[in-house]
């Protein structure tokens, strides 16, 4: 229960989505620099599966570039660094913010950290889970914009997942885990992608400006 | 491809049955991501087969109306650059400023390597 007098905290609260009331994220460095461009750098990883970088990577575009982002276009990033003689996720991260900037021009850079990914096999079932870390820094100032962690499992319920956009993408994958045996990690991987960087999530990135909902602390 | 389009009906039905919305996707999704998941499994599948999901994705718009997402002209500039197709590479980065002029700087950069090469 809320204390009445707390009456911006509650205004704010019900302006961040129908669904649900978080704790409020101070997004005042997020609103002032109003990035139009995000350039996603591959992936650190953590887990034991390799393909774990990669198989995030490929699916950071959807939720970035329907909350209103333009998102470069990440394996012609990645084969710019490669070309540059940088091959591994670790070493990308720790190119310059200057320098990222001068060849690829966009307003914010988004780094992530892939720290759970693989599958748990018990007694009758299995677990499939993916969890991921994510930073957006301004890439003019250098300064943190937004972090958030998310997580996915292939052994949650399809009622879990929320409403809005969302709710939207994770309910299309988990119905697509169900239906599919194969590569169940890259499959999750899209759930915790969508729950990471989509817009409208309690504390997640805020829209851009090709979104519709832009300006909308949603 | 079944498989994307079956993923494209069941994003509308899960937009419908969402609780506090019904949004519909600002791209023409289809077969983007998986090319892109595809580029890094060499195993699986060709640069040619991947071109043409990208070309099909982009057909597919443009019959409907929608746009390509973001990327989408880039990655099939690289898979063009790839296989020996410099100009058409060129192409694409080119559509990629065009219709998203946020990708200017990066598209322009690219211009100027594949010209470069091409001298």
């Amino acid at each position: 229960m809320k204390p009445i007098s707390t009456l911006a905290g509650i205004v704010l609260a019900a302006s961040l989505g129908g669904c649900v009331t978080p704790e409020p994220y101070d997004y005042s460095a997020f609103e002032q620099s109003r990035p139009r461009s995000i350039l996603v750098l591959p992936p650190a990883n953590q887990s034991p599966d390799i393909k774990a970088s990669y198989s995030l990577l490929s699916q950071v575009t959807y939720p970035l570039a329907e909350s209103g982002y333009y998102v470069l276009p990440v394996a012609v990033v990645d084969e710019t660094f490669r070309q540059n003689g940088l091959v591994n996720p670790e070493e990308i991260q720790g190119v310059s913010v200057a320098k990222l900037h001068e060849i690829f021009g966009a307003d914010a850079v988004l780094y992530l950290d892939v720290t759970e990914y693989g599958t748990t096999y018990m007694v009758i079932s299995s677990d499939t889970r993916v969890t991921a870390e994510a930073r957006l820094v301004d890439l003019r100032t250098g300064q943190l914009l937004w972090a958030g962690t998310a997580t996915a499992s292939s052994s949650e319920q399809e009622s879990s997942s929320g409403g809005g956009l969302v709710g939207m993408l994770v309910q299309a994958a988990v119905t697509q885990i169900a239906n599919t045996l194969t590569d169940k990690g890259h499959q999750v991987a899209g759930i915790t992608s969508a729950r990471l960087l989509s817009a409208a999530r309690p504390n997640g990135i805020l829209y851009g400006p090709r979104s519709p909902h832009y300006g909308n602390i949603e | 491809m079944t498989f994307f389009n079956k993923t494209s009906g069941l994003l509308l039905a899960a937009g419908l049955l969402a609780g506090c919305s019904a949004p519909t996707t600002l791209y023409q999704w289809d077969n983007y991501q998986p090319a892109l998941y595809q580029y890094y499994q060499e195993d699986e599948t060709g640069p040619e087969e991947q071109v043409a999901a990208l070309e099909e994705n982009i057909e597919q718009a443009r019959a409907r109306g929608t746009s390509v997402p973001p990327g989408l002209h880039a990655h099939l500039g690289l898979l063009y650059a790839n296989t020996g197709r410099e100009e058409e590479a060129l192409n694409q980065f080119a559509t990629e400023k065009a219709l998203f002029p946020e990708s200017a700087p990066f598209m322009d950069f690219l211009l100027k390597q594949g010209k470069e090469r091409a001298q």
